[in-house]
């Protein structure tokens, strides 16, 4: 074993052997003949496998080549970027606002089939017995007519509970959200967006007028505050967004908003 | 003669021009006098052949019905017995207000960030972020000539006073000038500005009827002057320390700059040497307008009298004295009067010519001042910002009129009818509204674009209003 860089040391104290420089050259400068020589000789499996690596080597090199030419070449044609400002606003970090999104007619031809093109197309059914439980009532809690929802709800702003004796669905305090984080799909933002209404319960129209918020639902939310704009210049003021997460386990409800 | 006790009858009027000129004698009026009465009077009494209509103020308020109303409303003192009455002259012609969208013109690859009416009122060119500058023919609302010669977004273009070129810039900096009957190219490319070309603006043209030197600023903190016959630069003038935002060439023989440090600089053109610096902002300087913009920009044209008739004299000096005739009937009230609006929220009112003092400050905006323009007379201004609002002021006084609300999103430009009577204003709100100056409110919605309205011109003619924006599409409105 080599105690310390000895050679490195006495390169540097004496300098390499006089004649170094033209015998590297001309090592370098017989390379290809002796490949040569073994690549003739060499047969069967050997032979296969050095003519791999050349390739492979022959490849590398050629790419080389081509991006040395590159670097020299001057580009002429410089891409113009997009998204063109006039002067005044050049000097101001204008934020990229979204294209004016909502198209009216499109939208309320939506809303007529109750379909949307959404993010999570297919959704998990629930059952009614995976959204309710049974509460059992009366003296010896024979009777079970009334139901708890076991799922985030949104309760609207004017809901009066009805007395107990008529009231079938029970939506517990805890479980009503008033709020989602709503992510913008192109502005790659999310933003933490007042909840207008459900729109739409895959599961069923039941969970819909209830205002079950399950995976897959389809909400309004009140988007005013992003300041987008319709054709006619007035604000924007509700969107539909698509709940992306299970929001009876993770205590929040995140949804995509429906471009 | 009747003796009444009355001090309201022992009134006597006078009338005074804006300049304060005395015209007539001094007289005893009814006071159930009416403005129309009042209009037919006061020709009468400058001898007009034709009746122009006029508007009559008693201490800067105006009279509205009678003269009894508008001196009750005004609880004058009780020595007071003489009454000037100051009479402003109206346009004679009425622009009718544009009011739906004759056509839109795709083309433009990229947004369309400025539309520009020739002086003559006859052509119109945009400039887009697709490198183009395009020539639109206005009476068949179609395509005419599509130009191409530059290599990045043109930020700014703008007609000579005869109408026979447009300059083009770049954001490479570089300024093409274009023959608007061809679509080709004049001369060679300038090139000296290293970043960005903000503004342009041509010699007036009652100073040089040639219509050869063109004034242009630069985010690299220079002014250039152009010499467009020759393709080179005459003059660069360097004195700001950041970017130069505009710079206008008044008719006085100056040119005034507008910048990011905060000054307006007003040098004088032929030698480029700095006259004043005109300081008070204390942020950014947006934007300058002259109250002669209008008569500067049409040159010796007069596009109301006839539109369809070529209007410029062939005479060259025969048509420049004319122009020069008319920039003096302008400026005679008042001289040539600045504007700057800045990033501070700020207006200053300056008399460029005379004095480095603002005349005033005109506060009220609660977000930055984005355009400021000088009605077609020069009574008016207008500022529009970026708090949605746009603000009328008094050009003479700088006093606050009213402000004009609609719009629900930043304002980004104005445009004044030539008869001074209507504006139009363009917003990120995707719309353009027209608003009334004779009571302040909103005429009409004018929406359709798809995106934000980045420019809106109305045509020196005031028949078509022309507006670009980020979808792309040129739109022509009209009545």
């Amino acid at each position: 074993m080599p105690q310390n860089e000895y050679i490195e040391r006495h390169r540097k104290l004496y300098g390499r052997k006089l004649d170094y420089e033209e015998r590297k050259r001309k090592r370098e400068a017989r390379e290809p003949h002796k490949r040569s020589k073994v690549a003739r000789s060499l047969r069967g499996i050997k032979a296969k496998i050095f003519n791999k690596e050349r390739r492979n080597e022959k490849i590398q090199m050629k790419k080389k080549i081509q991006a040395h030419e590159e670097k020299k070449i001057k580009k002429t044609t410089d891409q113009v970027s997009e998204g063109a400002l006039p002067v005044y606003l050049l000097d101001r970090d204008v934020q990229s606002r979204a294209k004016v999104l909502s198209n009216m007619i499109k939208q309320k031809r939506k809303e007529k089939a109750g379909k949307w093109d959404v993010p999570i197309p297919k959704v998990k059914a629930q059952s009614d017995a995976d959204v309710f439980r049974v509460v059992t009532t009366g003296k010896t809690k024979r009777k079970a007519w009334k139901r708890m929802v076991t799922k985030v709800t949104f309760v609207g702003e004017n809901f009066t509970r009805k007395p107990p004796k008529f009231e079938r669905f029970i939506r517990p305090m805890a479980l009503r959200f008033k709020k989602a984080h709503v992510t913008h799909p192109e502005l790659k933002a999310t933003f933490y967006l007042p909840i207008i209404g459900v729109k739409k319960n895959p599961s069923s129209p039941m969970f819909t007028s209830l205002g079950v918020i399950t995976k897959g639902t389809v909400i309004e939310v009140n988007i005013s505050e992003l300041g987008l704009v319709t054709n006619s210049g007035k604000v924007v003021w509700g969107k539909y967004a698509q709940v992306t997460n299970n929001p009876e386990n993770d205590g929040c409800i995140n949804a995509v908003l429906l471009v | 003669m009747d003796t009444v006790n009355d001090v309201e009858a022992d009134l006597r009027f006078q009338f005074k021009s804006e300049t304060g000129e005395v015209v007539g004698d001094i007289m005893r009026l009814p006071l159930d006098c009416s403005k129309e009465q009042l209009n037919l009077l006061c020709n009468g009494i400058l001898d007009n052949e034709d009746v122009v209509p006029y508007l009559f103020y008693i201490h800067d308020t105006e009279i509205v019905n009678n003269l009894k109303k508008s001196i009750d409303s005004l609880n004058l003192k009780a020595d007071e017995k003489v009454l000037d009455i100051i009479y402003q002259q109206q346009a004679v012609f009425r622009v009718r207000p544009v009011t739906r969208c004759t056509s839109s013109m795709p083309g433009h690859a990229e947004a369309v960030i400025s539309v520009n009416f020739s002086p003559d009122g006859k052509y119109l060119a945009s400039g887009s972020g697709d490198t183009t500058v395009r020539f639109w023919d206005i009476l068949t609302q179609t395509p005419q000539h599509t130009c191409k010669g530059h290599k990045n977004w043109v930020l700014c273009i703008s007609w000579s006073p005869n109408s026979k070129k447009l300059a083009s810039a770049c954001k490479d900096g570089r300024i093409i000038i274009w023959d608007p009957f061809s679509g080709n190219q004049i001369g060679k490319t300038l090139i000296g500005h290293k970043q960005w070309v903000t503004s342009l603006s041509w010699e007036p043209y009652h100073q040089n009827p040639e219509c050869r030197l063109l004034a242009s600023s630069s985010k690299d903190g220079d002014v250039r002057i152009w010499d467009t016959v020759l393709c080179n630069t005459v003059l660069t003038i360097s004195g700001h320390l950041k970017s130069v935002t505009v710079v206008k060439w008044g008719g006085t023989g100056l040119i005034y700059s507008a910048s990011q440090d905060r000054t307006v600089k007003v040098w004088r053109a032929q030698d480029g040497i700095l006259c004043r610096t005109l300081e008070g902002h204390a942020h950014w300087v947006n934007t300058l307008a002259l109250n002669t913009d209008y008569v500067l920009r049409i040159g010796a044209f007069d596009p109301i009298k006839d539109s369809n008739k070529d209007t410029l004299d062939e005479n060259k000096s025969k048509s420049q004295e004319f122009a020069l005739k008319r920039y003096k009937e302008v400026i005679e009230c008042t001289g040539e009067r600045l504007v700057s609006g800045s990033d501070d929220f700020t207006m200053f009112l300056w008399n460029p010519e005379k004095d480095k003092k603002p005349l005033a400050r005109l506060t009220g905006h609660q977000q930055l001042v984005n355009d400021v323009k000088f009605s077609p007379d020069g009574r008016i201004l207008a500022s529009a910002s970026f708090d949605k609002s746009i603000k009328l002021w008094q050009a003479k006084s700088g006093k606050f009129i009213t402000t004009l609300r609609g719009h629900v999103q930043a304002v980004y430009m104005i445009s004044f009818s030539a008869d001074s009577r209507l504006m139009v204003s363009g917003s990120a709100d995707s719309t353009l509204k027209l608003w009334n100056l004779k009571t302040n409110k909103l005429e009409f919605d004018l929406p359709g674009h798809g995106d934000e309205v980045y420019a809106v011109d109305w045509s020196t003619d005031g028949l078509r209003v022309a507006s670009g924006g980020k979808d792309k599409v040129l739109k022509l409105w009209q009545n």
